[in-house]
């Protein structure tokens, strides 16, 4: 009896801790916040003082540099964020190793519940988010240099990033639907003000889009959701347990079948919408091109997939209560027609962040028509595509940050020569759309590999619809190459790039290519979140 | 209260929340939507206080109560406070008050309000296996939350000024808390404190880059974002 209660007493920690724990580290950012109420007269002070330093960078900034402890209070501040990514990798292990042995862990009389798939989301997103705010340093050094981000900025960009991580982990960790839809809703409030972070024309329209789009798309999910509720509740689901997920999938089949298709079309629009799917899907080269790039590699690296997972939730119920057939047709469409739309946008994109906002489009609508086929090796495929897409594309939107800081360019066409001049960085860009193109040894290869042959092999118009899809990815697969090839290859002057900088997108090209080559002890973990999600 | 007079109650309240949405289609002076928009918060509470006394549940009527505030009081407050901000500084870019209102719709007035009529019917026929599974005073007027629901969406993608599309979003939004009311006697208490956080936040979030816009672009006229496309 003591060990059991001991026994909860931790499980329900590790399932505390990925949210909580950011939120703190949130919360101790924003304590340590100059505390200058931002009046006018200041305000047009910091905005003459930045205009000086943008028009004479160099020799103001030598005059100016600020004392060395206050640097290196400023760099300890900007490493403490990488606790959270620390925090969340370790809980999700812990998990992953309880779920292995006793099954799924429950705390708090079921609002918070870790199975497989819970413990995989939580190791991407804590790896992800590891690359991403380990090199958020590099970034904000390069920003403070350059004259864009004062000290409140910095500390503003920490806690909403913090918040983020936050919302994200509580979003898998969940068992409660409509918690899970306040807790995707959350990411969109904390990360508008990271998309507009300048004030900018072009910075206030993706903001603006970035939040009517995803609310509106999202209040969309809601309503699904109360309609889910509904059919539940008059299925003789008690209140408590009406938006339980185990609840509903163990009943799903006394759920009213009109209700609950309606329920299920308007989630999958809903999260869709955040998922980068088509109808709602216009905010995302524009929110993906604006945000700072660290962020950018959370948005598409995690942000993405934690919406889909959503989606994964509610197709096994919609599969229980309306047979599979239902949202194979659904999610195979809305796929193929968002593949179609980012190839065909990636063929004519001019902007190096917004072509890698397409390929985001490209590889959520791979994992979307995995889904649709939902046999075992599918959802198994899916769930790698979705790990090695995250470590890809993360190290990918991170590099194209520095590159951005290097040129002071986003076209494509103006961006020549980068392995001349900074090899190390522009080497780990390279690889990370290798990766991105799906080539061996990287993760991808395997995952899309599992997802052709799945569909191939489920017959009843999927190996069409699978055939269309290789096309468009290697329309898709063209578009990337050209682009990349040109801005990397062609003359240039080196210059100097401090390693620290890249260690992060090493480390995230490595784990990359490791899942490719072997799962090693995740096998077992990536079979069970199959597994969990009806594979 | 009596079966009849509850069902006559919720009617009639439910009708209210309708025309209230309806009449926002209808009016251009957005501080006249704002009050619009108002009257249709105290509706929305309304239907969950009746839907509380007839259940006799405390907790609802509480609810209610609750959304009523924030619906009606709080949301209204800061969108005319945001519409102050966009007014004070008019003489700043002197172009005598088109801020304020919604001076070319991308649809006019006569077609939106056919188009209104087309949605509630829609809305109507989507409704009906929802009501059919369960039928009650309350699901019978489920369908009034729907309308409201694609109202909103039509507000939302038709409107040109900022603090019009945060309407349609506020609308899409009470839509959506009357069809839970009317369907199930709302959500669970803590996904309804969430859900109303999170919209409490979203405004707040829009009316800071309304403010935004105004200083980047110089108006809030959704059709002069066009800086970034493909």
């Amino acid at each position: 009896m003591l060990h059991l209660s001991g026994g909860a007493t931790a499980s329900a920690f590790l399932l505390t801790a990925p949210a909580a724990v950011p939120l703190a580290v949130a919360g101790a950012y924003a304590l340590a916040t100059p505390r200058t109420r931002p009046t006018a007269a200041a305000f047009a002070a910091e905005l003459t003082e930045a205009r000086q330093r943008a028009s004479a960078q160099g020799p103001v900034l030598l005059v100016e540099a600020p004392e060395p402890d206050q640097v290196s209070a400023r760099h300890g501040q900007d490493w403490a964020g990488l606790v959270s990514p620390a925090v969340i990798l370790t809980c999700g292990s812990l998990l992953a190793a309880d779920v292995d042995s006793g099954g799924s862990q429950r705390a708090y009389s079921g609002l918070l519940r870790a199975d497989a798939l819970t413990a995989w989301m939580l190791l991407v997103i804590g790896t992800v988010a590891l690359i991403a705010c380990g090199s958020a340093p590099a970034y904000l050094h390069g920003e403070r240099d350059a004259g864009r981000a004062s000290a409140r900025a910095v500390s503003r960009y920490h806690v909403l990033v913090q918040a983020f991580l936050a919302a994200m982990s509580l979003a898998v960790v969940t068992a409660n639907l409509g918690v899970l839809w306040v807790a995707i809703e959350a990411t969109t409030i904390v990360t508008a003000f990271l998309v507009g972070h300048r004030h900018t024309r072009t910075s206030v329209e993706a903001a603006w889009k970035y939040v009517v789009i995803c609310s509106a798309g999202i209040a969309l999910a809601f309503l699904g959701t109360v309609l889910i509720y509904y059919a539940a509740r008059q299925a003789g689901i008690a209140e408590a347990w009406a938006l339980d997920w185990p609840t509903l999938v163990a009943r799903a089949d006394r759920l009213d079948p009109a209700v609950t298709r309606l329920g299920i079309t308007l989630v999958v629009l809903g999260f869709g919408a955040k998922a980068g799917l088509i109808p709602l899907h216009a905010w995302l080269p524009d929110a993906h091109s604006q945000a700072p790039a660290p962020v950018s590699a959370l948005m598409s690296g995690v942000l993405l997939s934690v919406a889909f997972a959503a989606i994964l939730r509610y197709r096994v119920i919609a599969d229980a209560a309306l047979g599979p057939g239902f949202t194979r047709v659904l999610l195979a469409g809305i796929a193929l027609l968002t593949l179609a739309l980012a190839a065909g946008l990636l063929l004519a994109q001019r902007d190096y962040k917004r072509m890698l906002a397409y390929s985001s489009m490209e590889h959520m609508s791979l994992i979307a028509l995995a889904a649709a086929i939902g046999s075992p090796l599918a959802l198994s495929a899916a769930l790698l595509h979705i790990a090695g897409h995250g470590l890809a594309k993360s190290v990918a939107f991170c590099a194209s940050g520095r590159i951005l800081q290097i040129t002071g360019t986003a076209r494509i066409g103006l961006v020549r020569g980068l392995l001349a001049q900074a090899p190390p960085l522009a080497g780990a860009f390279g690889l990370a759309v290798v990766a991105l193109m799906a080539f061996p040894p990287f993760s991808l290869f395997a995952s899309e590999l599992g997802i052709a042959r799945a569909g191939f092999a489920a017959g009843g118009g999927l190996g069409w619809v699978m055939a269309v899809a290789l096309l468009l990815v290697l329309v898709a697969f063209a578009a990337l190459a050209a682009r990349t090839a040109r801005m990397l290859l062609g003359p240039g002057t080196p210059s100097e790039e401090s390693p620290s900088a890249v260690w992060p997108l090493l480390l995230g090209l490595a784990a990359c290519a490791a899942l490719g080559v072997a799962l090693g002890p995740l096998t077992d973990l990536l079979h069970a979140a199959a597994q969990a999600i009806g594979g | 209260m009596s079966g009849g007079l509850y069902t006559q109650l919720l009617d009639l309240a439910c009708g209210a929340f309708l025309l209230a949405a309806v009449i926002v289609l209808w009016m251009r002076e957005l501080a006249s939507i704002v009050r619009v928009f108002a009257l249709q918060g105290i509706a929305l509470a309304a239907i969950a206080v009746l839907l509380g006394a007839h259940e006799e549940r405390w907790d609802l009527i509480a609810v209610g109560i609750g959304i009523g505030a924030l619906r009606a009081g709080v949301l209204p407050y800061l969108m005319r406070r945001a519409l102050a901000a966009l007014t004070q500084d008019r003489r700043r870019y002197a172009d005598g008050g088109a801020e304020t209102r919604e001076t070319q719709p991308l649809v006019n007035v006569a077609a939106s309000l056919l188009t209104a009529s087309l949605l509630t019917l829609l809305a109507y026929a989507v409704a009906r296996p929802l009501t059919a599974l369960h039928p009650t005073p309350a699901t019978h007027a489920l369908p009034v939350g729907l309308a409201v629901v694609l109202i909103g969406f039509f507000v939302l993608v038709t409107r040109r000024r900022a603090l019009a599309q945060v309407v349609g979003f506020l609308l899409l939004d009470n839509g959506i808390t009357a069809t839970a009311f009317l369907a199930t006697s709302g959500v669970p208490l803590i996904v309804e404190l969430g859900v109303s956080f999170d919209v409490l936040l979203a405004v707040l979030v829009l009316q800071i880059l309304t403010t935004r816009m105004r200083e980047a672009f110089g108006t809030t006229d959704i059709d002069d974002l066009r800086e970034l496309h493909d």
